[in-house]
């Protein structure tokens, strides 16, 4: 019993290293010289709005400042989602300040990147069952990375920047905003499920060109 | 000609962000951190040129960078880089100093109509504190200029530039340089002038709405405007430059001037910064302009 589990695991665990690898090779390919290049600068330079949900918007300053100096990676905070390519969500989101995510989300131009800091915007954490924050951030937005901890601390924080920008640079991933314009008509209906219809600027509709 | 204009634009444009990620990395060692790299503005640079832009609040808002940026590039191209060169002069045979001033002013004014069609309030909020404050800055900046145009007899930069060489006008008129050089700190929008864009209280202020190319084009103009700050003040104080090896090291002295002075002092209030461009450089200047 106890093998046979075992054996499954890591049956599993090749058939999920094979497929990122296949995934790897075929978007690699596919990348010329100027795109790489493109690549590169947008992994060394990102612009952050820091949007402080939960407890985790603690570990966000010294992130930014003297003690953890994220600067040195060309990483800055901005004030506005305008500026901005990577949006991190600290931590659990009531459903009133779920809405401004997702407003915000769209405010910002691509290409842009979602950071989910923190066991609560992962699974809900130690909210999973309040009855007024949402357990999964990945079901409303296109979330790109996940640190975990409760809190994380600013070093795991920084390991999920350094993670984004490999991805970023090698472009082997899908991005969490490609996601979510494909799959939007799942997002939206997990936004409405909350909100009813009482929700969305209507530029999004726009801009993905589908009919809601 | 062509080629010549095509080389100072790149000049200007390699020279604002090197300095540019200068002043990040010296602020940067100023704090305790280690800082980015020196390129960072580069790379922030090209990475906003490729990155989509999302708004639109008709074409005013267009238009105002598109201003801004063309008021950076001739007031570049109207300032000569080099002494009694025939290269690297641009249109600076065409224009004279009132011409560079002029166009120094079409910046904010482009940015002011950019801004004012998107209706954002800190935009708004940003635009009232940067025209109250050019009101400021030009005053000692304008009667430091007549003084030196006094002095020299002529309106002419390279006449300037060639007025100066036995003695550089900064030890010629100390005290038109003084005020000249406080409303330059002003200019470069540094502390502690930089009331217009500060983060946290009026969220980059004119920017807030800028993103993608139109940011990367307003970063790019202000990299170009602030190396034609640089090179208005040497060529008209530090007597011009020889050759681009004198350009860089005065162009450089001055820049660090306004670093350390930007790191040392905290940022002043709109009121607080007129008030005191009014009461201080401006006596200087006028005081300096009884002695010329
Ligand atoms: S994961 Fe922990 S620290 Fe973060 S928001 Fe949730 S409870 Fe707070």
């Amino acid at each position: 019993m106890q093998e046979g589990f075992v054996s499954y695991i890591n049956d599993q665990k090749d058939m999920a290293q094979a497929s990122l690898e296949a995934d790897t090779e075929g978007i690699k390919n596919t990348q010329t010289v100027i795109q790489k290049a493109i690549n590169w600068f947008r992994a060394r330079s990102m612009f952050v709005v820091a949007y402080g949900t939960g407890c985790g918007a603690i570990e966000m300053p010294p992130v930014f400042t003297s003690r953890y100096d994220i600067e040195r990676l060309g990483v800055v905070g901005v004030a506005t989602p305008r500026q901005a390519d990577i949006m991190i969500v600290s931590g659990y989101c009531s459903l009133k300040t779920l809405k401004r995510v997702i407003r915000t989300y769209e405010q910002m131009s691509e290409p842009k990147y979602v950071i989910a800091l923190g066991s609560c915007a992962i699974n809900g954490g130690m909210y999973w069952d309040s009855y007024n924050t949402i357990k999964k951030l990945d079901d409303y937005i296109g979330v790109d990375m996940f640190v975990t901890g409760c809190m994380p601390r600013p070093e795991a924080l920084i390991e999920g920047f350094v993670k984004l920008q490999d991805r970023i640079k090698n472009n082997n991933i899908e991005p969490g905003y490609i996601k979510y314009k494909e799959d939007y008509q799942f997002y939206r209906a997990n936004q409405e499920r909350l909100f009813g219809k009482n929700i969305a600027p209507a530029f999004i509709e726009d801009y993905t060109g589908m009919d809601i | 000609m062509f080629l010549d204009i095509l080389i100072m634009l790149i000049l200007a444009y390699s020279f604002g962000f090197l300095y540019y990620g200068l002043y990040r990395n010296i602020s940067a060692r100023v704090h305790g951190r280690f800082g980015p790299s020196i390129a960072q503005s580069f790379y922030d640079s090209i990475k906003l040129f490729t990155k989509d832009t999302s708004t639109s609040f008709g074409w005013m808002f267009y238009a105002g960078p598109i201003i801004m940026a063309s008021g950076a590039l001739m007031t570049v191209l109207f300032i000569p880089y080099l002494n009694h060169g025939d290269s690297l002069i641009g249109f600076s045979e065409y224009g004279n100093l009132i011409v560079v001033l002029y166009f120094m002013v079409l910046g904010p004014l482009g940015n002011a109509l950019g801004v004012g069609s998107h209706g954002n309030p800190f935009g708004a909020m940003g635009i009232i504190r940067g025209l109250t404050r050019l009101i400021g800055l030009e005053m000692p900046f304008y009667i430091a200029v007549i003084g030196l145009m006094i002095a020299s007899g002529t309106a002419d930069i390279a006449e300037i530039m060639a007025s100066q060489k036995e003695t550089y006008n900064i030890v010629a008129h100390p005290l038109l340089f003084i005020a000249a050089f406080i409303s330059f700190l002003g200019f470069m929008g540094k502390s502690p002038f930089d009331v217009v864009g500060a983060p946290a209280e009026v969220y980059s202020g004119p920017a807030v709405e800028f993103g993608g190319k139109f940011l990367a084009l307003t970063l790019s103009q202000s990299a170009i405007f602030s190396f034609a700050k640089l090179l208005l003040m040497v060529n008209l104080f530090l007597g011009g430059a020889d050759n681009l090896v004198d350009l860089v090291v005065k162009t450089f002295i001055l820049f660090l001037a306004a670093v350390f002075v930007g790191n040392v002092y905290g940022r002043l209030t709109t009121s607080q910064s007129v008030d005191f461009l009014f009461k201080i450089p401006t006596v200087i200047a006028i005081v300096g302009l009884m002695f010329v």
